[in-house]
């Protein structure tokens, strides 16, 4: 599915603050932290994705795992492959990835807040074991 | 221990019934208290899904009614609870850390997670990147698939690798311009000159050769002249226009190991790259 999608459950809520690199504008970041933090909304706030990719966190397949998920983070490419590098491939119509280094702490607040699911993930392969191997055949 | 073997403590600001909720600016000063120790915080009792338990050592923090926190286990899980009535985030976090301790729970940020990411849609297991990188950062899993198997062995800052891709199929999440960070890759982002770098100048034969030479000519000078400290900035402008014409960090140039050692490295990261190549050719 590459339309939008309505989900009749609450849609989890993920925040990385990258906290080991200032490529996310700071300002943006806890801008966006607040507003989750003022709202009554549960979520989840992680310190860093890129490493806990590297640890192949178990937080990241349970992450993964539950259904319906926003993520506030950086890239939708980068974090695809993030997740399935620590083999925890998020669903790819059940994510969407608000990015805070392009976008502003209102933006992406409103898209996390929004009853609509937008899923974003690019569209191919979920896993290494999946890919075509076009430099074999 | 390498970080994949390691344990993490996994912290909820529990808000539900039994609880007390904090006041907005109080949570946030909480939460930004631990993330910026590193730790993973699940906000639970709040309108919403939080994600389900996984095998991670739990601490619970609250403002428990009558100060007192409820005592659990959860299968495996060893649960703690804590009560966090009047304390402040400086406190919070250092009693964080003692429970950290006593878990035996990884420890945070003691290393930049700075390691390249493959995006697999467009990945061809050419084996460009595992006979390129002379860190040993890349391998490749049981159906010879190339994968990054010692994240740690990577060079921080250092992107070079993705350069040589000549897909543009290997990110670095934190690296501050795109493709490489992770945003689309556009065709002219592959027809760009400088996403394409000699590998050769990078296994050292072009750098120790461009190095020689400007030594070569220093000493001349030297001889006239009798400054030492100019050969040790030429030294530096060669690194530095290396460094800005590959993105490479100086200290990663200033840090590679020997010409030979390069060599060495070169023909056992190629020899991997054919092996693995050779055997996925056979499944």
């Amino acid at each position: 599915m590459n339309g939008h999608l309505l989900m009749n459950g609450p849609t989890r809520i993920l925040y990385c603050n990258c906290t080991y690199a200032q490529v996310v504008p700071k300002e943006v970041k806890e801008a966006v932290l607040k507003k989750l933090c003022a709202s009554e909304v549960a979520f989840e706030a992680v310190a860093d994705l890129c490493e806990m990719s590297a640890r192949q966190d178990p937080a990241l397949k349970r992450l993964a795992d539950g259904g319906a998920i926003k993520v506030a983070a950086c890239y939708p490419r980068a974090v695809k492959w993030l997740f399935a590098a620590a083999k925890a491939p998020l669903p790819q119509d059940g994510t969407e990835v608000l990015n805070m280094r392009v976008h502003n702490a209102d933006e992406v607040a409103a898209a996390l807040f929004s009853p609509e699911l937008k899923p974003n993930l690019p569209v191919g392969k979920t896993a290494a074991s999946h890919a075509q191997m076009s430099a074999l055949t | 221990m390498s970080l994949k073997d390691q344990t993490t403590l996994r912290i909820v600001l529990y808000e539900g019934e039994g609880a007390q909720p904090l006041p907005a600016e109080e949570r946030f000063a909480t939460i930004t208290a631990l993330l910026e120790k590193g730790y993973a915080i699940t906000r639970a009792g709040a309108k919403g899904n939080p994600a389900p338990d996984d095998r991670s050592s739990l601490f619970v923090l609250g403002r428990f009614k009558e100060g007192q926190p409820p005592q659990g286990e959860n299968g495996d899980v060893r649960i703690r609870f804590q009560d966090i009535t009047g304390l402040v985030p400086d406190r919070l976090t250092e009693m964080v850390e003692a429970t950290r301790l006593e878990t035996s729970a990884a420890r945070h940020g003691e290393w930049k997670p700075w390691f390249p990411v493959i995006d697999y849609d467009r990945c061809t297991n050419c084996m460009q990147c595992l006979s390129f990188c002379l860190f040993g950062v890349y391998g490749v899993d049981e159906q010879q698939h190339i994968q990054v198997q010692n994240n740690e062995n990577c060079k921080t800052n250092c992107p070079a690798c993705s350069r040589v891709c000549p897909e543009a199929a290997i990110m670095f999440p934190k690296y501050k311009a795109g493709p490489i960070n992770g945003d689309v890759v556009s065709d002219a982002d592959l027809q760009r000159e400088k996403m394409k770098i000699d590998i050769s100048a990078l296994l050292g034969g072009d750098i120790y050769t461009m190095l020689r030479e400007r030594s070569e000519k220093a000493k001349s000078r030297f001889s006239k002249e009798r400054d030492a400290n100019k050969a040790l900035t030429e030294r530096q402008k060669c690194l530095i226009k290396l460094a800005q014409a590959g993105d490479i960090p100086p200290e990663v140039l200033m840090s590679l190991p020997s010409p030979e050692e390069i060599a060495r490295r070169a023909e056992e990261a190629k020899a991997k790259a054919q092996s693995a190549l050779e055997a996925a050719n056979k499944d």
